[in-house]
């Protein structure tokens, strides 16, 4: 692993087939993202910076050009191996927070521990999980729909943070949030870059982008 | 066990959605397993009520237009079989007794001023006790006159040997009460009387006009050797005789109740399929509602097979619900429907009494149509779950 890019993007397009005709989501992109990294990936609507992102935590693959996640190329694997990649190496955090709402906020963090490594110690794990970040006690056996958006967005955090993934993809983690709130999620974040996190965050907000010590600017699928 | 947990919840999430998709299993199931057991109880009773069994020759005048089922209607055509055929008949019967019988009806007294019409049979007395057993009394006897009355017969009007009835105007004494024959193959005396064949010619005046023969093989080997026989001697210019023999009537009856079996079976199976439609529906919604949500739980590592596993645990545990109440419904509802059934079949019989509606097959319908209902759960279950792991999760997830 040593020396290796956690991400290596090489001449990347994406292209959607629609019925008006093909739309270019990503235009030959290249670029490469190194282990402990915190990069802020801003650019106008529909620019492609969800796709990427998507790209990058293998939620979808490239239609040309290729992707290695930890120098391993995911163009040729199979949809279990794309999924235990996600399940084990890479956290979520979605601007919609996207919590699972039959669950408490325990169970929603120790759903992904599960998945990876069945029953055992899930729950203390999910627990420390939720205690690093900041969630209180009393709301561990809360439903999402009995949370608040900052209280969501903790779970989710912990959530991606559940099996100790490498990298973190955060799309708009604050866009749902008041100010006061995005601070102390954005802090968060920052913390757990600073204990060797990689973290990649699409923002359109240059104070969020702030935290980050690189910043991909991207307009119309290119890199800028 | 997560997974299971899982689709117990999201169940719970829609209870009244699930509880409605379970009572149409339920009807489902009901309707199945307690036609089939309405049908399978039908059926055991005919066997029960059919007395005789496979060593029974019946011979009848030819009807051009019958067949061979001695229920089609068109069958009861008045034609008579003459002396000189029903001593071709003997003669082919080789050693095996021919019993010729003479039927019809006349208006008899009941002694208490009570008056019926009632089938008259008439049979050589020798004949009599091969044929007919007794319940109380004694046979009549060429030279001494007398009736046997048959069993229902005795019971409604209050007849018993020694009782005086009138038939025609003519008096006779009851010598004997039958004892209760049931569905057979050849005569059913239940509510007739029958009287010596020297009387009987004597009342109605005729001698030629015999109904039927009766040929009692006794050894089921020799049953198509007889008919052979019969059939080369009476039918070798043109049909005069149709010959059946009592294991192929009893077929014929059995086909028939068969035949209703898998109707009502037929009626208990589109019910369920209305549930499998509903259960696929229901199925359908949860995950179309569920898009977004799926494609989170992809993304977060959930594989292909595990959202598949949760669907299709959904439609299971409906199901399994489903079909475990309607069992037990259709145990209760099957058997009620059997005793109400048997009722009507067996009405001024004794033929019900002690018949178990509860055994082997009853069961076995219970089990099939449980069966058949988480079967046809999974089934309508599968394709909602198959397409819910088909998502792709960011389309999934974009369906926010």
């Amino acid at each position: 692993m040593s020396g290796e890019p956690i991400l290596r993007f090489e001449d990347v397009s994406k292209v959607y087939s629609l019925p008006a005709g093909d739309v270019v989501a990503l235009d030959h992109v290249s670029l490469t993202v190194e282990p402990g990294e915190f990069i802020a990936v801003m650019g106008p609507s529909g620019s492609g910076k969800s796709t990427l992102l998507n790209m990058m935590g293998c939620l979808d693959v490239p239609t040309t050009g290729k992707i290695y996640l930890s120098g391993q190329e995911i163009s040729g694997m199979s949809d279990d191996d794309l999924t235990r990649l996600r399940r084990d190496h890479i956290g979520f955090v979605f601007q919609q927070f996207n919590l699972i709402p039959l669950l408490s906020a325990l169970e929603n963090v120790e759903f992904p521990i599960v998945l990876a490594r069945g029953r055992e110690e899930s729950r203390q794990r999910a627990t420390e999980v939720l205690a690093a970040v900041h969630l209180d006690d009393a709301l561990f056996s809360h439903r999402p729909g009995e949370l608040s958006g900052g209280e969501q967005q903790r779970v989710a955090i912990a959530r991606a943070l559940a099996n100790d993934p490498d990298l973190i993809l955060c799309d708009e983690p604050t866009g749902n949030l008041d100010t006061k709130t995005g601070t102390a999620i954005m802090d968060l974040l920052a913390a757990e870059n600073r204990r060797g996190k990689t973290v990649v965050m699409v923002t359109h907000d240059p104070r969020i982008a702030a935290y980050a010590r690189r910043t991909i600017r991207i307009v119309d699928g290119r890199l800028v | 066990m997560i997974f299971l947990s899982f689709a117990l919840r999201n169940l719970r999430r829609h209870w009244f959605r699930s509880l409605l998709s379970v009572i149409g299993i339920v009807v489902g199931v009901a309707a199945i397993a307690s036609l089939g057991i309405l049908g399978g109880s039908i059926n055991l009773l005919v066997a029960n009520l059919i007395s005789d069994v496979g060593d029974t020759i019946v011979i009848t005048p030819h009807t051009a237009i019958g067949g061979t089922f001695a229920g089609d209607p068109r069958t009861a055509v008045d034609a008579t079989l003459s002396s000189r055929e029903v001593d071709d008949i003997r003669r082919a019967a080789g050693p095996y007794r021919a019993i010729p019988v003479l039927q019809g009806a006349d208006e008899v007294e009941f002694g208490r001023g009570e008056t019926g019409y009632t089938r008259v049979i008439g049979l050589d007395p020798e004949d009599i006790p091969v044929l007919l057993r007794l319940e109380d009394g004694r046979y009549p006897r060429q030279n001494q006159p007398g009736a046997l009355v048959g069993t229902y017969l005795a019971r409604e009007y209050g007849l018993s040997p020694g009782s005086r009835i009138t038939v025609g105007g003519e008096d006779l004494r009851v010598a004997g009460v039958l004892a209760e024959r049931g569905f057979a193959v050849d005569i059913n005396p239940d509510y007739a009387i029958v009287v010596p064949e020297g009387w009987y010619t004597g009342h109605f005046g005729t001698r030629d006009g015999y109904a039927m023969v009766i040929v009692r093989v006794g050894d089921i080997a020799a049953i198509d050797e007889v008919k052979d026989a019969v059939d080369n001697r009476l039918n070798r210019r043109e049909d005069v005789v149709d010959i059946v023999d009592s294991r192929e009537m009893l077929g014929q009856y059995q086909d028939i109740y068969d035949q209703i079996t898998v109707f009502l079976l037929g009626i208990g199976g589109i019910s369920l399929l209305v549930a499998a439609v509903n259960i696929l529906n229901v199925m359908y919604i949860a995950v179309t509602e569920r898009v977004s949500e799926i494609g989170v739980m992809r993304s977060i590592g959930v594989m292909r097979s595990e959202v598949l596993r949760i669907f299709l645990y959904e439609a299971l545990i409906l199901g399994v619900a489903g079909s475990a109440v309607g069992g037990v419904l259709s145990a209760a509802v099957g058997y009620a429907a059997s005793v109400a059934a048997i009722g009507v079949f067996t009405a001024g019989t004794t033929f019900g009494e002690g018949f178990a509606v509860f055994n082997t097959t009853a069961v076995g319908y219970i089990v099939f149509g449980m069966a058949f209902g988480i079967g046809t759960s999974a089934l309508a279950g599968f394709y909602p779950a198959w397409k819910a792991a088909r998502l792709r999760p960011v389309e999934a997830m974009r369906h926010a």
